[in-house]
């Protein structure tokens, strides 16, 4: 510290940043965790149960995790892929062998969305094998429901990026269903009065009559802003529920 | 001193107030409806739909034509009476039949369903025929297939004159 700066200076900052006196008493160790941004989600008292593998199996955590490491890497693959029917394939081959640890980032990205599929599914079914969807965290559950929607979306909307066969016919399968959809599609049973090939949601979500340079932007922009967007709001209120429904659910009389 | 005037349904600063908050709403609507609609576009480039496909005697008899199921998705077949032209359209979830002729059919490599020569389904999930395609002569006589006519087999369409091109015809070589 140079001696023109006013005394004080230093520890105005620290405590500015902090919000937190800066002397180490026990009582402002525990607020310095509590009051971080990173951990205010974070219980300040975590139960021995909550922590057993055995119980939890981790999953949620880790679909979590997972969520994170695609959301890092696909920010990463944004600044290499370009979503035209003229670029799309070609930069997916530029990341693959030419972009620098291109390769290692597509492929975490593709990995984690994976595994973060079948992790998702896990959770899910080990809060259903230990009933902890029950009375109070009915609605979390369905918060939970509501994010695995949203998962499958943003895996079948990365599906298309790449614009290669699979994706092409994958997609062209999957937005087919759509129009064969009950109500919202052209095809479908119930099929609303009006609807035709080009105002459904097959249409709304193509932009076009077939899968083309239209669907490839939509698909993007879905995968890309709507999607993780709606997911990162949907974590928020899914983590905030968990501990006000009065934290992770233990094993009856305790563990 | 005493107010006469009779009570009002809402105060000045509720009509204003309240005014504020409509207009605030009709304008999200508003904002929303707009985006919808700009989620449908009034214009869509599709490519002409008139194609023309050749001369007649450019295609044998018997034969099954691919030429054209890349750029315009329809597959040509002449037989000893005549043409028609197919959709290459599956008709279970939209990918594109292949035609076998090892096997004598269309096999579609999504999920495996099986149609005719003629169009019809045989086998797999596809609920009805592949689609025919409108096929006539134009002055030139070229072949040329319209692909804005799509005809059903199981709405009767195929008894339709434009289903099936007569060829040869009577009184020409």
């Amino acid at each position: 510290m140079s001696e023109e700066a006013p005394p004080g200076l230093v520890k105005e900052v620290v405590r500015s940043a902090l919000r937190v006196e800066n002397v180490d008493t026990p009582r402002n160790r525990v607020l310095a965790v509590a009051h971080t941004v990173w951990l205010h989600l974070h219980p300040t008292k975590v139960p021995r149960h909550a922590v057993r593998f055995s119980f939890t199996w981790g999953a949620g955590g880790i679909s979590f995790l997972l969520f994170l490491v695609t959301l890092v890497t696909g920010v990463a693959l944004m600044f290499v892929y370009r979503p035209t029917p003229e670029h799309a394939w070609l930069d997916m081959k530029r990341l693959d062998f030419d972009v620098p640890f291109g390769m290692l980032n597509r492929n975490m990205h593709r990995w984690a969305a994976h595994a973060m599929v079948i992790v998702v599914w896990v959770h899910l079914l080990r809060v259903f094998l230990t009933g902890s969807y029950k009375a109070p965290r009915q609605f979390n559950w369905v918060v939970g429901v509501g994010l695995l929607t949203l998962t499958m979306l943003l895996s079948f909307t990365g599906y298309l990026l790449p614009w290669d066969q699979l994706s092409m016919w994958a997609v062209t399968v999957g937005t087919n269903m759509a129009g064969a959809a009950p109500v919202v599609g052209h095809e479908g049973p119930f099929a609303a009065p009006g609807l035709t090939d080009g105002n459904d949601l097959r249409a709304l979500l193509l932009g076009g009559p077939t899968v083309g340079g239209a669907a490839l932007l939509r698909f993007y922009i879905l995968h890309c802003i709507a999607l993780p967007l709606a997911l990162g709001l949907g974590c928020i209120l899914h983590f905030w529920r968990v501990r006000r429904d009065g934290g992770i659910s233990g094993p009856k009389g305790g563990a | 001193m005493k107010d006469e005037r009779p009570p009002t349904l809402w105060t000045r600063r509720e009509v204003q107030t309240r005014s504020a908050w409509a207009l605030l709403g009709a304008s999200l609507v508003a904002a929303t409806g707009a985006f919808v609609r700009l989620l449908f576009p009034r214009v869509r480039a599709d490519p002409p739909t008139k194609v023309v496909l050749g001369r007649p005697d450019e295609f044998a008899v018997g034969e099954v034509s691919e030429r054209f199921k890349r750029s315009h998705r329809l597959i040509l077949v002449r037989e000893a009476k005549g043409f028609y032209a197919l959709r290459s359209v599956c008709t279970h979830l939209g990918c594109v039949p292949a035609w076998s002729s090892a096997q004598e059919k269309f096999k579609c490599p999504c999920h495996g369903s099986g149609f005719h020569r003629d169009g019809v389904n045989f086998e797999g999930p596809a609920p009805r025929p592949l689609e025919r395609l409108a096929i006539a002569l134009d002055a030139q006589h070229n072949l040329v297939v319209d692909t804005a006519v799509v005809l059903r087999n199981e709405r009767g369409d195929w008894s339709r004159p434009e289903a099936f091109l007569a060829w040869p015809r009577e009184g020409r070589p």
